[in-house]
Order: structure tokens, then C-alpha cells, then sequence
């Protein structure tokens, strides 16, 4: 490398930062949703990847619906796709608790089939309704551009949106989960079921809202994500294997282990990608990571809590 | 022969207008009576042929992950067919359709194939799309002696008795496409990137033979990323570090709208790079967006914009089909070359018979083809044909820059393996 000159690997060095970052907030956005329903309620929810799919195509409709509606909109439908999207995917989730999931809290391993069931039907549902081609919503122009700080360095915007994005996802659930009642009551109804209803939380209620908190934020993710890729019927299986990788390398129930392992996931793959061939880099990411778990079963921040 | 693609007055409505007479006896000459070629004659090894039809298979995926590319190929061949019936069938019999489904896994395009070729007995099958599959089923077709016409561009390095391929294989798509950019942008460094697995390898192996023999060029970065990868920030700063003339892609599937995506918003833009592709047609700038890709361009044998008559004449008849938003890229019109190259085949040769039709292939020319005229080549099965250079713009539409002549197929080139 000892032809390039000192600025054009500084802008290097600056801009493949930012890619790592970049990485980090899109890894944490996909396993944040599935953090408090694997995490925090013992759900291994398969169907996952296809709630942000739900988000996706809801974006997509609002889209559809903005340019061809309300054209004066084009610009900002983008936000309230976002909140719609939440909202879609949440709702879907109470509704899979209530018809599916209550019914399999004492059968953990079961959740595993009825989830990966429900994954075929929605995938198949997506595939009736939108058609077997992907698709992209037509974005707003300012989200495209990039930034230009100096000549040689490019900040894509749609990075910094979805970073932004997940800082305040990620703050917003913290709060709720730490500082809030209704998080109080969350907490309470994971460690001990028994005596949460013996002090009068309702915790079937809880149970409910919690698994379509999670749902709503992986709508928010796959909203999010219809700026990077696009969204296809299977979009949901591309992203499954990441979330749950970061999931469960993190350590199952802490969200600062999620976190902390999505910035390392999300760095070692980013580095290894600039100084290894693509799949090369894959390859070493994951080797390291199996390391890890083989010294560090329970991940990287296993809980304190008694089992 | 009748050569020519049904137009609008081959219609049977006008052959009931006032000139109707005379027209319907124009027609009979052209078409071609059941009659004059008996079955027993035609039928020597108890294919599914009667005195009025004839069984074709079709296989693709139409579920799974491959519908989304093999969706166009199936309407498209449908299209073909049904104009041969209307314009009088093959050797005076309609054709008749039996649709399995590949599903996207590949032991069950080799087990539908079987199906077709055992049970159904069917004459021909238009179907495949990715290599994988065609790899499947050809073991099928060459012991069961069927006949495929396989449309995609692909790596090239086969060829079989059993197997017509419509699409282009590797030389012709990947030369002509380089020395045109080579020339024209004087470009001497490319960087070649491409989705993980055998068309892209292949092909770029292709390229690299070609770049640093042929153009005296240097390729400063081989890349390669699985299939469904989304993120290419690092890629995109390798990219801007060693600053190639050219960037050659060949990233297929979902991969291609964020690679495209996250090219603009990282500034890697037409006004100061220059993005060459084998990989992106009208159906992946769909997804893509136009937007993302305008001023990129596609090495393609066809574009829809094409002008010409035979193109203008397919062009509205597959939105007539199909909806005035379908868009038809370059493996959609060679999958509607099939049904049309095999009616050729079949009444050159006077046979339905598969060893026949394998003999009576060689040198079949279709004047009516909308990329323009084709012919098999006379010994691998392949396709003359052209290869163009289309730039992309906003609409999703290709703008068509370069022609070349027609190129000879090459499945097996030497110095380039």
C-alpha cells in the first residue's frame, strides 16, 4: 500500500470506519426485536426474519400509496412508513401470541417448529400477495446522496439514517425496559412467573405485549433495511441466521451483551472483508466466533441470574 | 417454411372479413397439413404425438427462490407457443403444454424431467435456468434421449446432443463486451466482482485471460461474495482505494439491488466511474431501480428497447399478455427463441423424432427472432448471435450504444481455461 498517499488512506481509513459502524447499527437493529423475545421470554421465534419482511412490504405499500396518492408526500412518507411499520408488525405479533404462542410457553423446543412453521405461511402469504420478485418502495432523494465532508470522502446517508435509527430504538427500548412500569413488570414475569402474578401483575397481558414489542421493533429493522437491500418473499431466511448469531454470541438475556456482540461481529467482519477476500472474510468471522462460544458457552455476557 | 411471426392479420378474426377467401387460402398454403406427414411417419419412437396435437414440457422454477429470475422465461415461452398455434401448429399439429414445477431445487428439476421424458413422453422441454439445474437434468435427457432448449447465458464448457442453448455462453457475452469498453473508455484496469459460485468464477477466469492477454490490461482486484450478501461497504473502499477504469460485475440475485444501492450512496456514480455488467437485464433493473444503476452498462445479446420490427411486434405482444408493466430482459427472449427454433427443427427435419431433430438443428436459421436473425451453429448447438452494449437510464430502460456482429458460439475456447 505504499503508493497511496497519506490523505487518500486517512479518507480510507475514515470512510471503512464507518462501514464498520455502519454494520454495528444494522446488525443491532435486526437482533434487538429478537433479544427480548428469544432473550427475555425464552421464544425461539423462527418467524422472525419474516416480521421484518412485514415491515419491509409495509414500507413498500406506504410507497406505493404516497406517489400515487399523495404525491405532496414522496419526500416524508418515509418516517411515517417507519411508525406504520411498528405498528403492523406489533399487531401481527399479538395476534401470532394469542392464536400460537401461549399456547407453547411450557414447550420451549416446540416453539422452534410451530415458529418455523408460521415462517413457511407468511413466506408463502408474501409470495401470493406481492408476487415471487423483489421489490424496492421508491425512496426519498435526500435519503440516497452521500455526504461530502472533504473530496475523497463519501458518508452514504442511508448509513447514517439507519445509525441514527438504531441509537434511538436501542435508547428507547432501554428506557422502557429499565425505567419504565410496564418494563418493571416484563422483567419480573421472565425471572419468576409464579410470583408476579402472586403480586397482581397480569402476566399473560405482559406476556402478550412483550413478544409484540419484539415483533414491531423487527418491522422497524426490516423498514430500515429497505434503504440498504430489497424485499423478496425469503428476504426473512437472508437475515435470520445473522440475528440469531448475534443473539446468541452476545449472551441470551442481556442487552448490553447484544449489543457488544453486534459491534464485534459487525467490526471483524467489516475488517476482515477489507484485508480478506469477501467469502474469506466471512469464513474468519465465523471461525472466531465459534472459538469464542466453545471458551464462552452462554456468550459473551451470560446473565447472572439464577436458573 | 413459414418463418415469419404471426401478425396481427394472421388472426383467425380476419378471416371471416370480405376477404376472407382469399386470405384463408393464402393461409393454407402456408400452413403445414396434419395430413401430409402421417404420425406413424413423424412418431417412430412413441413420443406423445397424435394427428392433431403434440406434448411439450416446460420446466422452471416457478416457486421458490429462483421464481423471481425463471417467472419471465415461462411467459415468454407460453407466448411462443401460443402464437405457433395460432399461426398453424407444428407439422399441422397445436402444441399442448404440460408445466412442472422445478421448484428451485435442483433433484427435483432432475426428477420433473424424468417425469416429462418417461411418463409424459413429451417431444421437447423448454426449461432450466441456472446451470445448476441444467446440470441436473442433463444426465435425464441424455439417457432418456429428450430434447432441452435451455435459454440463459451461461458459463459455457458443455455441449450435448440433447441440449439446444439460446442464451449466450461465455466468450459471447464477455469479449466483445471488453474490448468495447477497453476501446472506448481506454480503459487498462479493472476490478472484477462477482456473486460465489460456477458462472461468475468461470466467467471472470474468461475475462481475466482476456484482460491481461488480449487487452494488455491489469486486473487489480478479484472478488467474490455469497449468494444473498447485502453489504458491500468494505468492497466499495477497496474499490475507491485501487480506482479502476472499470468495474466488472457479475453479482446476481438479491445481492444486486444493495451492491447498486450502496455504489450511489457511496458516490460511486456513471459521472466518474465506469460499471460494466453480464448480470443485470430490464428484470433485476426492476428491483434495482433505475435510478441506481443510470448511466451503468449491461453486456446483453438483447435489450427491450431494441428497434426493429420482429422486437416492436414481441415487445407488444408480451405486454398484451402480460400487463403493460412487464419488462422483458435478455433471458426472457431467448427462452421465446426455444418453442420457435424447435417448430423450425421439427418441420426441417419432417420428424418429431429426437435424433432427427438433434441431426436437423444444425444450421436452423429464425429470421423472425426480436433480438434479430439467429442460427444454430453447425456443430455445438449454441447460437450466432450479437452482442450489444446498452447504457441504463432512469427509467430502467437500456439505451443500445454498440452492436457487434454476429458472434460465433465457442463453448470450449482455447487459452482461455
Amino acid at each position: 500500500m505504499s503508493s497511496y498517499s497519506a490523505s487518500e488512506l486517512y479518507s480510507i481509513f475514515i470512510m471503512q470506519s464507518f462501514a464498520g459502524f455502519s454494520l454495528f447499527s444494522v446488525l443491532l437493529l435486526m437482533a434487538l426485536g429478537l433479544a427480548i423475545i428469544f432473550g427475555q421470554m425464552g421464544v425461539v421465534n423462527l418467524a422472525h426474519g419474516e416480521f421484518m419482511a412485514l415491515g419491509a412490504y409495509t414500507v413498500y405499500l406506504c410507497s406505493n400509496v404516497a406517489h400515487n396518492q399523495f404525491p405532496s408526500l414522496a419526500g416524508s412518507y418515509f418516517v411515517f412508513a417507519i411508525v406504520i411499520a411498528f405498528f403492523v408488525a406489533g399487531l401481527a405479533g399479538m395476534f401470532v401470541e394469542w392464536a400460537l404462542i401461549r399456547f407453547l410457553y411450557k414447550r420451549p423446543l416446540d416453539t422452534l417448529l410451530a415458529t418455523w412453521g408460521l415462517s413457511l405461511i407468511m413466506q408463502q402469504a408474501f409470495r401470493l400477495t406481492f408476487g415471487a420478485r423483489e421489490v424496492t418502495p421508491t425512496l426519498p432523494e435526500w435519503l440516497m446522496g452521500s455526504f461530502k465532508p472533504s473530496d475523497s470522502i463519501d458518508i452514504p446517508i442511508n448509513g447514517v439514517f439507519v445509525m441514527g435509527l438504531t441509537l434511538l430504538l436501542t435508547f428507547a427500548v432501554w428506557v422502557f425496559m429499565f425505567r419504565s412500569k410496564t418494563g418493571l413488570q416484563m422483567r419480573a414475569t421472565v425471572q419468576n412467573r409464579a410470583m408476579s402474578g402472586a403480586v397482581g401483575i397480569n402476566t399473560k397481558l405482559v406476556d402478550r405485549f412483550t413478544f409484540a414489542l419484539g415483533c414491531g421493533i423487527a418491522g422497524v429493522a426490516g423498514a430500515a433495511f429497505t434503504t440498504i437491500g430489497s424485499t423478496g418473499p425469503d428476504s426473512g431466511s437472508r437475515y435470520i441466521v445473522d440475528t440469531f448469531l448475534v443473539v446468541v454470541f452476545g449472551g441470551t438475556s442481556s442487552l448490553l451483551g447484544t449489543i457488544a456482540s453486534a459491534f464485534g461481529i459487525a467490526q471483524g467482519q467489516s475488517i476482515s472483508g477489507f484485508f480478506l477476500e469477501g467469502t474469506m472474510g466471512k469464513v474468519a468471522v465465523l471461525l472466531a466466533i465459534i472459538v469464542i462460544l466453545m471458551i464462552r458457552p452462554k456468550g459473551l455476557f451470560a446473565s447472572k441470574v439464577r436458573s | 417454411m413459414n418463418t415469419a411471426l404471426p401478425t396481427k392479420s394472421d388472426r383467425p378474426k380476419t378471416r371471416f372479413l370480405p376477404a376472407g377467401c382469399v386470405l384463408l387460402g393464402l393461409l393454407t398454403t402456408a400452413f403445414t397439413h396434419a395430413a401430409d406427414f402421417p404420425t406413424a411417419q413423424v412418431n417412430t419412437t412413441g413420443l406423445a404425438v397424435t394427428d392433431t396435437e403434440v406434448t411439450v414440457g416446460q420446466l422452471h422454477s416457478a416457486t421458490g427462490t429462483m421464481a423471481i429470475s425463471e417467472t419471465g422465461s415461462i411467459q415468454a415461452e407460453q407466448l411462443a407457443i401460443e402464437q405457433i398455434n395460432e399461426s398453424g401448429g407444428v407439422l399441422g399439429r397445436k402444441i399442448k403444454i404440460i408445466v412442472e414445477d422445478g421448484a428451485s431445487d435442483w433433484p427435483t428439476f432432475a426428477e420433473k424431467a424424468k417425469k416429462l421424458l418417461v411418463n409424459d413422453k413429451v417431444a421437447a422441454v423448454m426449461g432450466c435456468w441456472t446451470s445448476a439445474s441444467r446440470k441436473a437434468v442433463l444426465p435425464v435427457f441424455e439417457k432418456e434421449n429428450g430434447m432441452l432448449y435451455y435459454p440463459t447465458f451461461y458459463e459455457g464448457l458443455e455441449q450435448s446432443k440433447n441440449v439446444i442453448y439460446t442464451g449466450q455462453e461465455a466468450t459471447q457475452q464477455i469479449l466483445a463486451g471488453l474490448d468495447w469498453i477497453a476501446k472506448e473508455k481506454k480503459a487498462k484496469t479493472f476490478y472484477l466482482i462477482g456473486s460465489d459460485y460456477i458462472w461468475p468464477r468461470t466467467s471472470n477466469k474468461i475475462a481475466r485471460k482476456h484482460i491481461e492477454n488480449v487487452l494488455g490490461g491489469k486486473v487489480v482486484g478479484e472478488e467474490y461474495y455469497a449468494l444473498g450478501h447485502t453489504d458491500f461497504g468494505s468492497l466499495i473502499n477497496k474499490i475507491k482505494l485501487k480506482k479502476p477504469d472499470v468495474i466488472y460485475a457479475i453479482i446476481v440475485g438479491g445481492s444486486n439491488v444493495s451492491f447498486y444501492k450502496q455504489l450511489k450512496a457511496a458516490g460511486i456514480t456513471s459521472d466518474k466511474w465506469t460499471l460494466l455488467t453480464i448480470s443485470v437485464t430490464e428484470d433485476e433493473v426492476l428491483g434495482i431501480g433505475g435510478e441506481n444503476l443510470a448511466g451503468f452498462y449491461s453486456a446483453m445479446k438483447y435489450f427491450q428497447s431494441l428497434e426493429n420490427p420482429n422486437n416492436a411486434k414481441f415487445v407488444e405482444a408480451f405486454k398484451k399478455k402480460y400487463g403493460a408493466k412487464s419488462v422483458i430482459g435478455d433471458v426472457t427472449q431467448a427462452a421465446y427463441l426455444g418453442p420457435w427454433l424447435w417448430k423450425l427443427t421439427v418441420e426441417k427435419a419432417g420428424s418429431f423424432d429426437i435424433d432427427k431433430i438433434a441431426a436437423a438443428s444444425s444450421g436452423v436459421e429464425f429470421t423472425g427472432a426480436p433480438e434479430g436473425y439467429v442460427r444454430i451453429h453447425d456443430t455445438n448447438h449454441h447460437l450466432w448471435s450479437k452482442l450489444r452494449i446498452g447504457q441504463w437510464q432512469t427509467d430502467g430502460q437500456a439505451k443500445v450504444l454498440y452492436e457487434s456482429g454476429l458472434i460465433e458460439p465457442n463453448p470450449f475456447p482455447k487459452g482461455y481455461q
